[in-house]
């Protein structure tokens, strides 16, 4: 099933390891110990779902300490009454059908799970266990321990029970339930015969679906209402306007003709108008479940810390409750939460979260250590300068942008057209009541109120929601994920588009290396790479895979010294590879980038330079975007890439460096007042303001199941090149909403025939609103179909 | 009485039930997440042929 060289349980290379088991190759004894368990529980079928799904399970250390302090776990669980407690846990490893499977058969590994139900969407799994059996923190060492991590952050702690909003459902069901119902009973009068039986039972049908349409007005559609009235409480006319008016006006003549037995009424087309309109928002509800746009940095931050008591004692504490001066403990691959200055312990910091930059940075004792950071190597102690919310990261989230809500400051193209819309509808209706009043002053009323009826603008109101709905999943498919539909035509309107550089135009994954120096000889070379080999650091692991294959030998001695670099020795040649002064290279002058150096035998030979590589086709993706936009770099960095930029980019793009998270915000707040609609592109933390400061917030990311700051859309970072045809997408889609305007205005000017010249009938109305609205939805979709079949 | 009021009351009725089911389909969350079930309502079998599986191995042994 899979291959020799590939381990059975994540699917990472085994070729350089020897790990059988079972005649089964892993890649490591973690990956082996989690197929032991599986297979002594009878699991195995784990792997018969879906080849290699599991995920490496990494060092444990008291992660989970935190969870024995139970004023940290009563916020978690869900349902706690002693002899059963339930948890729902955010996994983020769920990704197949194993997944589901396994973790729906917890009970199998552990007697104390009672239950445990899996939502593949938000990629949770609610687990009901007994307590008196289990605790909270060993379930999550189970999970744990067989790669299902629980991420477990401060976000979960504010929230509290989240009740799920379903009123759009239910306003659904009951109108599809009444349309349905007033439809059967409305057949018998389309066919206008006057038989006897009909005669004398339409009033019975009349009055039940008039009860039928209560409902329907007064709880479906009522959100039309209270966002009408909104609307012109700010002197504002939006779509809801009209159709509020519309259903007004439907129901109050439709019941008026019931009572005075003037006709059936449009009850039909009023509990249909309304089916189709929530179908609409429905439609565009659409969200991605398992990703969130509204992270902060509560997402990632831990619920709990271990603090060292001055007694010399651990102690799990919740991390708002962390106050100056407080001493902590930071384990291994444990995020800081707070500033801090370093006390104890080797730091290999990476600010990723950050900053974007990969790479992690060494720092002494003494040194100040900033909140976000991700502790590397081993366990170190910090002491406490700031308390969380304070901390420097953090108090970007006091800045106002966060507190805004973009959508609401922007009109969108519905309810720029339904101005003008509900205006000229309003004037014709008075003309043609007007001049019914000369002519025949019977027939005025009947024609006022037809004309607002039949205008009701359900397939305007349509083709926003059906075409943006469609849009959106069709550029999800091509990982490129909208928060919502206003972020196309948002996306639409931009002129600037600023990127971040580090982590969004560079790769994460990749650097290019270049070697300077003496030509290493072919012994030397064997004694480097197989040197690096024993080596964890990162710039070790990708200066490894560079090197080309050598014999591996086995040294004789090697070491490492943190945080300068390592040394091997294999029978009489010696190297050095680590920092400038490690290997005794002193002449150094400082460079922007970072550089590995090598000497053999204590003799200097060169260094390696590590450059960022940048994402394929940014040349090109530039060169598209030069001709319509203007195009800004913004990065954190220092100017060491800027001649690699300036030959790589159109000559007009601005390079700014050094620029601070508030700098960038501030820029982009500045050319905003000028007139620039913009588009920011970016990764970390750092651009969090800058993101939400922008006309559109694009977050780039390497997965998009792990880490993205709040902003308005996610990106895969493998889609990145195709940014310029996503944004003509989001133009073509504002073209097929105005091509749909025009259909609706042709309905429109037809039924607004038979409604000035006052022959408006029940039937033509049933007939004429849904026609209007489902050939809108099927030209809507057919249209935007085509528009992503161009985006291969 | 018409025959229609017996028919009407017992349409109407067949309707409600259906709209109260559904109702509780919601409340309970049957909406909430369309797609886990599907893949679920396929496992049961598995467990049971797994195990099957294992029972003649270990007779062979």
């Amino acid at each position: 099933m899979s291959g020799k060289n590939t381990c059975f349980h994540c699917g990472l290379d085994a070729s350089s390891v020897d790990i059988i088991y079972d005649n089964k190759a892993f890649c490591c004894q973690g990956c082996k110990t989690v197929y032991q368990i599986f297979s002594e529980n009878d699991l195995t079928c784990y792997y018969d779902l879906q080849t290699a799904p599991g995920a490496t399970p990494k060092d444990i250390d008291g992660k989970y300490n935190f969870l024995e302090n139970t004023k940290i776990t009563d916020q978690l669980l869900e349902f706690n009454d002693g002899n059963i407690q339930i948890v729902n846990l955010y996994i983020p490893h769920i990704h197949c059908s194993s997944c589901i499977w396994i973790l729906e058969n917890l009970n199998k590994l552990n007697s104390a799970i009672s239950a445990s139900i899996v939502d593949f969407g938000k990629k949770t799994v609610r687990v009901t266990y007994k307590p008196e059996k289990l605790s909270l923190k060993e379930l999550a060492t189970l999970l744990h321990n067989i790669g299902y991590e629980p991420f477990i952050s401060l976000d979960d702690y504010s929230v509290g029970k989240k009740s799920v909003d379903r009123s759009l459902i239910y306003k659904l069901g009951v109108a599809g339930f009444a349309f349905g119902n007033v439809m059967f009973l409305s057949f018998p009068e389309y066919f206008q015969s006057y038989e006897f039986w009909l005669e004398q039972y339409k009033h019975l049908f009349r009055w039940l679906m008039f009860a039928f349409s209560l409902p329907v007005v007064f709880y479906s559609g009522n959100d039309y209402f209270i966002s009408a009235y909104k609307g012109l409480r700010s002197k504002l006319l939006n779509i809801d306007v009209p159709i509020a008016l519309g259903i007004a006006v439907l129901f109050i003549r439709s019941t008026f003709e019931i009572i005075f037995d003037l006709g059936t009424g449009f009850f039909d087309s009023l509990t249909g108008l309304i089916f189709f309109l929530l179908l609409g928002k429905f439609f565009q509800q659409k969200t991605y479940n398992f990703l969130s746009f509204e992270r902060d940095y509560k997402s990632y931050f831990p619920i709990g810390i271990t603090k060292i008591t001055p007694e010399g004692n651990e102690e799990s504490v919740q991390v708002y409750d962390i106050e100056k001066g407080d001493r902590l403990l930071i384990r291994n691959e444990e995020l800081i939460p707070v500033d801090c200055v370093l006390i104890k312990g080797n730091a290999r910091i990476d600010y990723s979260f950050v900053t974007g930059e990969s790479e992690a940075i060494s720092k002494k004792s003494g040194d100040k250590l900033f909140a976000g950071g991700k502790q590397l190597n081993g366990t170190i102690e910090v002491d406490v300068l700031k308390s969380v919310e304070q901390s420097y990261l953090t108090q970007l989230w006091s800045n106002d942008v966060f507190k805004k809500d973009k959508s609401l400051a922007f009109t969108n193209i519905t309810n720029q057209i339904s101005k003008r819309f509900t205006i000229s509808i309003l004037i014709i209706a008075l003309l043609a009541t007007s001049f019914w009043l000369l002519v025949d002053s019977s027939k005025a009323i009947n024609v006022f109120t037809s004309v607002l009826i039949i205008a009701c603008p359900c397939a305007l109101a349509l083709a926003a929601p059906f075409t943006f709905g469609n849009v959106l999943r069709i550029l999800g498919n091509k990982k490129f994920y909208l928060k919502n539909a206003s972020v196309i035509e948002q996306l639409s309107k931009i002129n600037t588009i600023i990127f971040d550089k580090t982590g969004t135009i560079t790769s994460n994954k990749e650097t290019s290396i270049a070697y300077e120096g003496i030509q290493l000889s072919d012994e030397e070379r064997v004694l480097l790479k197989s040197s690096l080999r024993g080596s964890n650091h990162p710039l070790s692991r990708s200066l490894y895979n560079l090197l080309k294959e050598n014999n591996i030998v086995t040294l004789d001695t090697y070491e490492e010294v943190l945080g300068n670099g390592i040394q091997g020795q294999y029978k009489q040649d010696s190297i050095k590879i680590g920092s400038a002064p490690f290997v005794g290279h002193n002449s150094e002058t400082a460079t922007l980038n970072t550089t590995v150096h090598v000497s053999s035998n204590n003799i200097y030979k060169g260094k390696f330079t590590f450059y960022n590589a940048y994402r394929k086709g940014l040349s090109q993706l530039f060169n598209n975007l030069k001709q319509a936009y203007d195009l800004v770099i913004l990065s954190g960095d220092n100017e060491g890439e800027k001649e690699n930029l300036t030959k790589l980019l159109p000559t007009k793009t601005k390079l700014l460096f050094n620029q601070k998270p508030q700098d960038k915000l501030e820029y982009i707040k500045y050319h905003q007042s000028e007139g620039a609609n913009v588009l920011m592109i970016g990764d970390g933390l750092n651009d969090a303001g800058a993101l939400a400061q922008s006309n559109v917030g694009v977050a780039i990311s390497e997965n998009v199941n792990v880490f993205s700051p709040a902003c308005d859309a996610i990106l895969d970072a493998s889609k990145f090149n195709q940014l310029y045809n996503y944004i003509k997408a989001s133009k073509s889609a504002i073209k097929i909403i105005k091509w749909s305007f025009l259909f609706s205005f042709i309905y429109n000017s037809i039924g607004l025939y038979f409604a000035v010249t006052g022959q408006l009938a029940p039937i033509i109305a049933a007939i004429l609103m849904p026609l209007s609205s489902i050939s809108i939805v099927i030209f809507t979709t057919v249209a935007t179909n085509i528009v992503g079949k161009k985006l291969e | 009485m018409s025959v229609i009021y017996i028919l009407l009351a017992i349409s109407i009725l067949v309707a409600i039930i259906f709209f109260v089911a559904f109702i509780i389909a919601v409340r309970k969350g049957q909406y909430d997440d369309s797609y886990t079930p599907s893949v679920r309502m396929l496992f049961e079998d598995e467990l049971i042929k797994d195990k099957s599986n294992k029972s003649v191995l270990t007779k062979k042994e």
